[in-house]
């Protein structure tokens, strides 16, 4: 009785100078390797914990500690009650750079504009420096990984049947129909009404705007040309029958993968490895290229790709910038995140440092990474709006229909709706929105 | 019923006495405090874990987030009065009723299919000339200890027709055109048959554990009266087991409303299932896919209270006929 007594007690004044030390860390800005300042990192990119134990082993004064998340939507909703909450976010996280617009306007950002990050600019492409400023003259976050888009496709059955790469999407369009005529069971590719941010890569390649800033007002350019013809080819492909409408990451979707069905793949750069994990057993099959082009001019959408922010919760802004500049431009840590999470890094310099080999799923084509550099160079300028979520929760639903229905106009209809939905919820909101 | 009545009354008689002798105050204090202080683990909880989110919920319910300008930067986001703003959008809009109707459906295809499935295998089970019933029992029972989640995905795979042995066995037998459980006019199947393989076991065994519970001389009295097996069944075992019929019913048609694990897991395998298929997914889009929580606290506060008037009302409509022999 005693003894437990008495080891209460040393474990209560043990947790009593946890909670001290962890008060004077708080107070103070700069750590040492006694007083380490600590950080909490909430990220869902695998392995990053690894990447992270680089710097925690250099670095005894900074000590950063990887949350692990479920991935991106579960890390935001849960960062976004914390910040209602008023505690309980982390000092840094993982924000996919849609997610940007919405944190801000959340407040749950910190602004990095006057710390060291803001020299950075040149580290990066710019379309992707404009998505973490917003086209402002703030500063939100530090580019950590891009998707550009490709175009992924089964050499072996591209050479049974005759079939030439397609540079356009015209030529896209013919390869889908002779592919489709040649063996009817097989398809190009699949119009997946699950992957909004899959459509909206597309559209952008199309340059569309789906938002944009004026003066004070948010504007919502979803239903205009650039994406009206996205639609309207799609769904002319899929009225025709020669493009499947099955969703994309589906367990029939991955047997379509392996077995042949699904012939082509329009991805991101990420590519390898979803489909190492999803259809192994066609490992040396596949080839890489761009995007095909709606003319003459090179022209790339973004698919994924994330950052890494600052919270507004954060007492220690310069330690996490110090940290993420590191992560993100250090070329140690960024060849460190290519081998440990697979991502695509958004530093130019430390992409074509790092990324020589080619990934050993795409072993069959050793310019992987040239071909991705490509895809890269040509991404249009993207602005993401204060509801991406809306944007993209009206892309599944009235896609789904749409998909469905296999028709031309349904497409049509789809964007429609998803303009007036986006708009509804900005003015409900109390957002301007221009006209 | 008289004795009843009574009893109370004969113990009140020596409280109104009481303040005249201090000891037998102290007492009666006592025995006003002692039930409080047993009840009091039980209140605190009920409070801070059902009553005090609740009241919270409706008090969310009548608010609204309003943004000034871009919404970009500090403090442009204020928490206002919305008055029944939330519960007007949630009522006018076609998305919300459209999924009530779908709920509706998924209802009337599950309930009746369920509980009609669950009272014969009760009554089987407790007939005399069946054979394994522990093991019939066990299997028919052991789908409701699969999570809703997992038998989602189970059935997912096997509705697929790429990857579905069934969709691979009507191909060997040469029918090419069965139509996947998957598209938009059958989906509502596809997920009552989920809600039916998980629910049928529990609702059986609450069946049989009340049918165990008559007394056998009943159905001996019967038989001597030259009753059949079935006559046994249809004419004494399913009125006396009527409060149970009620309660699996009244517990089915809550679970009804609340359906969203299945078409939730199902949703990414297909074009046919909306994010807001059904009432709860709705709700759920809106409080974590547009972090709007305002409105979907309005739109539970709406299916609770309609799930509190349907119980109502059917409680209402069968207590006569069920409980009325109780009496």
């Amino acid at each position: 009785m005693r003894a437990a007594f008495r080891t209460g007690a040393v474990a209560a004044v043990a947790a009593a100078a946890l909670i001290m030390t962890g008060c004077s860390a708080d107070a103070g800005s700069g750590g040492s390797a006694d007083d380490p300042v600590e950080l909490t990192y909430w990220a869902w990119a695998p392995n990053l914990d690894k990447v992270v134990d680089l710097w925690n082993d250099e670095n005894p004064d900074i000590q950063v500690t990887v949350n692990k998340q479920d991935g991106g939507d579960p890390a935001i909703t849960k960062l976004l009650t914390a910040i209602k909450a008023g505690s309980g976010a982390p000092d840094l996280i993982q924000a996919e750079y849609q997610k940007i617009p919405t944190l801000v306007s959340s407040d749950a950002l910190a602004d990095l504009a006057g710390t060291s990050a803001a020299d950075l600019s040149g580290e990066f492409p710019s379309g992707v420096w404009d998505s973490v400023t917003l086209g402002g003259d703030a500063l939100y976050a530090i580019p950590q990984d891009t998707g550009p888009m490709m175009f992924y496709y089964r050499d072996d059955i591209f050479t049974q049947f005759g079939l030439t790469v397609p540079t356009t999407w015209e030529e896209y369009a013919e390869t889908a129909r002779a592919l489709h005529a040649a063996d009817p069971s097989k398809y190009l590719g699949t119009f997946s009404s699950n992957d909004a941010g899959w459509f909206a890569g597309l559209a952008q390649q199309a340059e569309a705007e789906w938002w944009s800033i004026d003066g004070d007002a948010w504007g919502v350019g979803i239903d205009e040309e650039p994406t009206q013809k996205v639609a309207d080819y799609w769904g002319g492909l899929v009225e025709e029958g020669v493009i499947d409408n099955k969703p994309m990451y589906t367990p029939e979707w991955n047997a379509a993968l392996n077995d042949g069905t699904q012939a082509g793949w329009l991805g991101a750069v990420w590519g390898p490895g979803v489909l190492s994990g999803n259809a192994a057993d066609t490992a040396g099959m596949w080839k890489a290229a761009t995007l095909p082009n709606w003319g003459s001019d090179a022209s790339n959408g973004n698919w994924g790709g994330s950052s890494t922010a600052v919270t507004s919760q954060s007492k220690h802004v310069d330690a996490a910038v110090k940290f993420a500049t590191w992560l993100n431009t250090d070329p140690d840590a960024v060849q460190a995140l290519v081998t440990e999470t697979g991502i695509y890094p958004a530093s130019t310099d430390a992409a074509a440092s790092t990324l020589s080999e080619a990934p050993e799923f795409f072993s069959n084509q050793p310019d992987f990474y040239d071909v991705a550099a490509e895809a890269a160079q040509s991404v249009a300028p993207f602005q993401y709006g204060p509801n991406v979520n809306v944007a993209f929760s009206a892309y599944n639903d009235e896609f789904a229909k749409a998909a469905e229905s296999k028709t031309r106009q349904a497409f049509l209809d789809a964007v429609a709706a998803m303009q007036q939905i986006t708009v509804d919820d900005l003015e409900s909101s109390g957002f301007t929105v221009a006209d | 019923m008289t004795a009843t009545v009574e009893a109370p009354s004969g113990d009140t008689r020596p409280a109104r006495r009481a303040p005249r002798h201090p000891v037998k105050r102290r007492t009666a204090a006592r025995r006003h405090v002692t039930p409080w202080m047993m009840l009091a683990p039980g209140i605190v909880l009920f409070t801070l874990f059902m009553a005090a989110p609740i009241l919270y919920t409706f008090v969310l319910s009548f608010q609204k987030e309003l943004v000034s300008g871009l919404g970009l930067g500090s403090g442009s986001r204020t928490r206002t009065f919305a008055g029944l703003e939330n519960y007007v959008a949630t009522f006018t809009d076609p998305e919300f009723l459209a999924s009530v109707g779908r709920v509706l459906v998924y209802g009337l295809i599950l309930v009746p299919t369920m509980l009609g499935l669950a009272l014969l295998f009760a009554l089987l089970l407790d007939a005399r000339r069946t054979g394994a019933k522990g093991f019939s029992r066990v299997s028919i029972f052991l789908p409701y200890a699969v999570p809703a989640v997992i038998s989602s995905l189970l059935w997912g795979f096997l509705y697929l027709p790429a990857v579905s042995p069934f969709y691979w066995i009507f191909e060997q037998l040469g029918w090419d055109d069965v139509p996947s459980l998957l598209s938009p006019g059958l989906v509502v199947f596809a997920i009552a048959n989920i809600g039916l393989w998980g629910g049928v076991g529990f609702n059986m065994i609450v069946m049989y554990t009340s049918l165990k519970a008559v007394p056998t001389e009943i159905y001996e009295a019967a038989r001597i009266d030259g009753a059949s097996e079935r006559q046994i069944a249809l004419r004494i075992k399913v009125p006396i087991i009527m409060p149970a019929l009620i309660m699996t019913a009244l517990f089915s048609m809550i679970a009804t409303l609340q359906v969203f694990a299945e078409p939730t897991t199902l949703r990414p395998l297909t074009n046919s299932l909306s994010t807001t298929w059904s009432p709860l997914m709705y709700v759920y889009r809106d409080a974590f896919t547009r972090d709007d929580i305002y409105s979907a606290a309005a739109t539970s506060v709406i299916i609770a209270v309609a799930t509190f008037a349907i119980s109502f009302l059917f409680l209402r409509v069968v207590q006569r006929r069920a409980f009325g022999q109780e009496d």
